[in-house]
This record gives structure tokens, C-alpha cells and sequence, in this order.
């Protein structure tokens, strides 16, 4: 696996997309964290409190979600479109060592890209918006939670890009299942279409981010079920993967 | 020991046969030459072999273990698919770094074959800008990479300028001289005949012919004389022998010196008096023009 692991990291940092993919979502993070604090600073007219501080700072997770899910999708399809995936496949044919393989690289340095972009744009904010005091605590977990949830939403792009294994079509059902479908899901009525709301992939994954529940679900539950939605596109991804002709 | 055997392996895809009931083998210290018209199966079969495309039915396997069993297969085997399939953003060392690392193979490694193939100076540019001939030399680098016993190349000369294929060519004829195992496809017989010792030859997915490239040679290319002569009617009633085409005679069963013998005894004028050696290219004309896909 450590072979395998070494490949797989010369793959990501040896390509634009990767780099590409990374600076947005820091710029996002950073840019909206500057955007919303200073407009609150303003609005306010005076000191934030810490604790808005810190939400504020996170505002880029929505957007930044996408570039995160781009780079996941890429870093399976690219190979597809260029037909690298049978070199990869000739060098390393157990399919799902290959598939676990890019899964885990891309979560370690999506994690820690995305934690400390994270971490950084809270800094950012806070520097602007200079609330009078400010919990450490929250800002280490408010941090962990959004690179946490930023990856997740990269491995939902590396789960959909391994099923679709073309990279528009992944990129348009990422940023469906992400954005359009939970905010759909919302206006769904009734006491039925409030569950289904709570459980919808990004409206139970952002909890983590904010460390508030929903009513329905806590931070760490909601997660959870995000978790789930992204496992089961990685699973159907690795059974078509294993079973396709490549 | 057998390098590559296909048993009774069969490909279909949506109900339609590619590969049907194939079986062959290939042996180690020569150029083995995998031949049939475009459509035969040939990539097919080595994507099977390669473990890339499972088969419908049968087994192909490569030093008597399938592929997908192989520990680090790039040590065992090396392949040339498809010489573009590679992502263009990448350099052409970092590609090869990238295959290289998967396998355990050092990345000293990667600087000894890009010398070999001619690669050294451009290692670090983007392989997305190479040409068809450095791609297919970038190719050959990654096949070359962990030492393999076995090398496989699909169409490897398809799209290269004179010095390219002359390149490849060399380059498979020592690879098999130094005792590897060389399983080449093309479409072109001429090509074959030029590299190959033996040949596999398919066509719609089944076996024509698994021969010496003499032995070929030998058994397809019978000669006949052709006779051409204003008063051919004549000639024809006179050696009792051959058959009208177009304008002149073609004669199997007699050679030219008793045709002009006959001909000259009855007074009859020759336009024409030729030894006609069937070309490699008739040969497998001939052979494979039942199992065409598409006849022009």
C-alpha cells in the first residue's frame, strides 16, 4: 500500500488541477471569511462577538465545497478521460487497492489543506471583526469541523467521479447533491419533508461546521449521515470500478 | 516456460462476439508477431491478457499466473497500449516516477529509460505537447520501466516517421535476442515480416493461423506465370493450361521456360512472359479475406 500511496502522491501534486483546485478553496475560504466579517464589523458598529466571529468565518465552506468536490472528481476521472486509468490498472491490478489507494491520499491532504484554510480564515476574520474575547476551543473545533466536511464533500466527488468516470457529468451531480437538491429538499412540506431535509446529504454534513444540531440531528450525527451518503457513492463507484472493463 | 497463454478465451460485448474461442501461446526468446485486419480483436485480447477487460468465457494467463495475480506486474510484464493515454499536465518523468513508484521500482530507474528511448532532454516538459513518435517513445519508457520479461505493444509503429519505426523495430529484436518474450500486434503484414519469427494470426476474433513466419511464408505464396500475347486464345489451346484474367493468362503448372518453349515452337508472338511471386501482403490477403469487417 505504501507504493501504491507514493504513486498516488506523485500523481496529485504533479498536475495544475490539483494546485488549481486547492487555491480556490483557500481564496474562498479566506475571501468570504474577510467579506462577511467586515460587512458584520460595519452592520454592528461595533465589536462582533466571538462566537459570530467564528461562524462568519466559515461562510466560504458553501462554495469551497465545490472546488473540494472538482479536485475529488478529478483526481479518478482525469484518468479516465486520458485513458491513464489502464496504466494505473496495468501497474497496480487489484482495483480496489488502487481505488483505496487514491481514497486515503486524497483525504490526508485534503484534511489537511482544508483544516488549515479553515483555521486561517477564522484568523482572518477575527482580525477584522476583532471581537473583545474569543474561545480557542471553538476555533480549533469549528476549524477540524470544516476540514472535516470539506473532505467529505471532496470523497462525494471522488465516489461520483469513480461511478460516472466523466468528468462534466460528475462535477454537474456533485454540485447537485451539495447545493441545488438539500436547499430543494427544504421546501419539501409537511413533518415528512422536514425528515427528509434533516437527512439530505450537505443539510446534515454543514452541522459539523456550525457545531449546532438541527433538531433532528447533532453535529457529530449529522456528519455521520453525511458520511453515509458520500460511502454509498464510493461503494457503487468501487463495485462498477471492480466489475467495468477499463 | 509458456510467457502468455490464452485458453478458449472469448469477448463479447452487448451479444456481439470480439474475441471467440481463442487459444495460443507465447514463447520467450523471439518476436512474436500478432497479426488480423482492424477489428480482428487483436487489442481485445491483449487488454484481456492485461488484465483490463475480463473475459467473457476462458482464461488468459501471463507466466502461468492470470495478471491480476501478479504482485508487482510491471517487473514481469510491460505493455504499450495506447501511447496518448496519458495525462498531458503531467512532465514525462513525473509519469514515469508515478508508474514507477506504484511497482517498487526505483526512481533511478526512470532516468535510465528515458535514456534509452531519447526522452533525457525533454524529461521535464509536459508530455500533453509531445509528438505522436515521443509519445510513443514515452510509451515504450514506461514498458521498459521494471525490467519486464514479458513486453506486449499494441499497433506500436502505427502514425511514426521512417526513423521511428526502424527504432522499434530494432528495439524488439533485441529485446527478444536478449531471451525476453516480444507479443507485437499489427495490421500490416509487411511490418510483421520485417520483425516477427512468428505469427498469431486472428481474424474476427478467431484463430487463422499460429505459424513460423517461413512456414507462412512458404505455405501461402504459390507463384504463377502470367502470359501475355495478341493471339492468347491460341496460347491458351496450346499448353492446355491456366486461366484467362483480364488480359492475359494466369499459369500455375508450368514454368515460364516451358511456356515460352510451346509458344516459341508454334510461332506464337509473347507480349508478355513473367514469373509473378506473390507478396507476403497477397499472402494474408488471401488468408484473412474471409474474416474481414469491413470489405471496401
Amino acid at each position: 500500500m505504501i507504493d501504491i500511496l507514493r504513486s498516488e502522491w506523485t500523481k496529485i501534486r504533479s498536475v495544475r488541477s490539483t494546485v488549481w483546485t486547492l487555491a480556490v478553496t483557500a481564496v474562498l475560504m479566506l475571501g468570504f471569511s474577510a467579506l462577511t466579517n467586515a460587512s458584520a464589523r460595519g452592520a454592528a458598529g461595533g465589536p462582533v462577538p466571538g462566537w459570530q466571529a467564528i461562524i462568519l468565518g466559515l461562510t466560504g465552506t458553501m462554495l469551497a465545497s465545490l472546488s473540494m468536490a472538482t479536485l475529488g472528481v478529478l483526481v479518478i476521472s482525469s484518468e479516465y478521460r486520458t485513458g491513464g486509468i489502464r496504466t494505473s490498472i496495468m501497474a497496480v491490478p487489484r482495483r480496489m487497492s488502487l481505488l483505496t489507494g487514491k481514497i486515503v491520499l486524497f483525504v490526508a491532504v485534503s484534511l489537511v489543506v482544508c483544516t488549515v484554510a479553515s483555521a486561517a480564515a477564522i484568523g482572518v476574520g477575527v482580525a477584522i471583526s476583532q471581537p473583545p474575547s474569543i474561545e480557542m476551543g471553538e476555533v480549533a473545533r469549528s476549524s477540524l469541523g470544516s476540514g472535516l466536511y470539506l473532505t467529505a464533500c471532496g470523497l462525494f466527488g471522488l465516489g461520483l467521479g469513480t461511478l460516472i468516470r466523466h468528468t462534466p457529468g460528475a462535477i454537474v451531480s456533485a454540485i447537485a447533491l451539495i447545493l441545488v437538491l438539500p436547499t430543494m429538499a427544504n421546501q419539501l412540506p409537511g413533518e415528512w419533508g422536514a425528515s427528509v431535509a434533516a437527512y439530505f446529504t450537505t443539510n446534515a454534513g454543514l452541522l459539523v461546521v456550525s457545531g449546532q444540531g438541527n433538531g433532528t440531528l447533532g453535529p457529530w450525527s449529522g456528519f455521520a449521515v453525511y458520511l453515509a451518503w458520500v460511502a454509498a457513492a464510493v461503494l457503487a463507484g468501487a463495485v462498477l470500478m471492480q466489475r467495468r472493463d477499463a | 516456460m509458456t510467457a502468455i497463454r490464452a485458453v478458449n478465451l472469448h469477448k463479447r460485448y452487448a451479444g456481439t462476439p470480439a474475441v471467440a474461442d481463442l487459444s495460443f501461446a507465447v514463447e520467450p526468446g523471439r518476436v512474436t508477431g500478432f497479426l488480423g485486419p482492424n477489428g480482428a480483436g487483436k487489442s481485445t485480447t491483449m487488454r484481456m491478457i492485461l488484465g483490463l477487460d475480463r473475459p467473457s468465457g476462458g482464461t488468459a494467463l501471463v507466466d502461468g499466473r492470470p495478471y491480476h495475480e501478479l504482485r508487482h506486474p510491471l517487473r514481469k510484464v510491460g505493455a504499450l497500449l495506447d501511447a496518448k493515454a496519458v495525462h498531458g499536465g503531467r512532465s514525462a518523468r513525473n509519469h514515469l516516477l508515478a508508474i514507477a513508484q506504484s511497482n517498487g521500482i526505483p526512481a533511478s530507474r526512470v532516468n535510465e529509460v528515458l535514456e534509452a528511448v531519447g526522452l533525457r532532454e525533454v524529461a521535464r516538459r509536459r508530455v500533453g505537447g509531445f509528438s505522436l513518435g515521443m509519445s510513443q517513445r514515452l510509451g515504450i519508457a514506461a514498458a521498459l520501466l521494471g525490467d519486464p520479461e514479458i513486453l506486449i505493444f499494441d499497433e506500436p509503429v502505427n502514425g511514426l516517421d521512417p526513423d521511428g519505426i526502424l527504432w522499434i523495430r530494432r528495439l524488439m529484436r533485441k529485446l527478444a535476442a536478449e531471451g525476453r518474450t516480444v507479443f507485437v500486434s499489427s495490421h500490416l503484414m509487411s511490418e510483421m515480416a520485417q520483425t516477427a519469427d512468428h505469427l498469431i494470426v486472428i481474424g474476427r476474433g478467431r484463430l487463422i493461423a499460429d505459424t513460423s513466419v517461413e512456414e507462412f511464408i512458404g505455405r501461402s505464396s504459390q507463384g504463377y506465370v502470367r502470359v501475355r500475347s495478341p493471339r492468347l486464345a491460341e496460347v491458351a489451346e496450346l499448353i492446355k493450361a491456366g486461366e484467362p484474367d483480364g488480359d492475359h493468362l494466369r499459369v500455375t503448372a508450368m514454368s515460364t521456360l516451358e511456356i515460352g518453349t510451346i509458344t516459341a515452337g508454334a510461332g506464337i508472338p509473347l507480349e508478355e512472359l513473367t514469373f509473378v511471386q506473390p507478396s507476403l501482403e497477397a499472402a494474408y490477403m488471401e488468408l484473412t479475406k474471409n474474416s474481414l469487417e469491413f470489405t471496401s
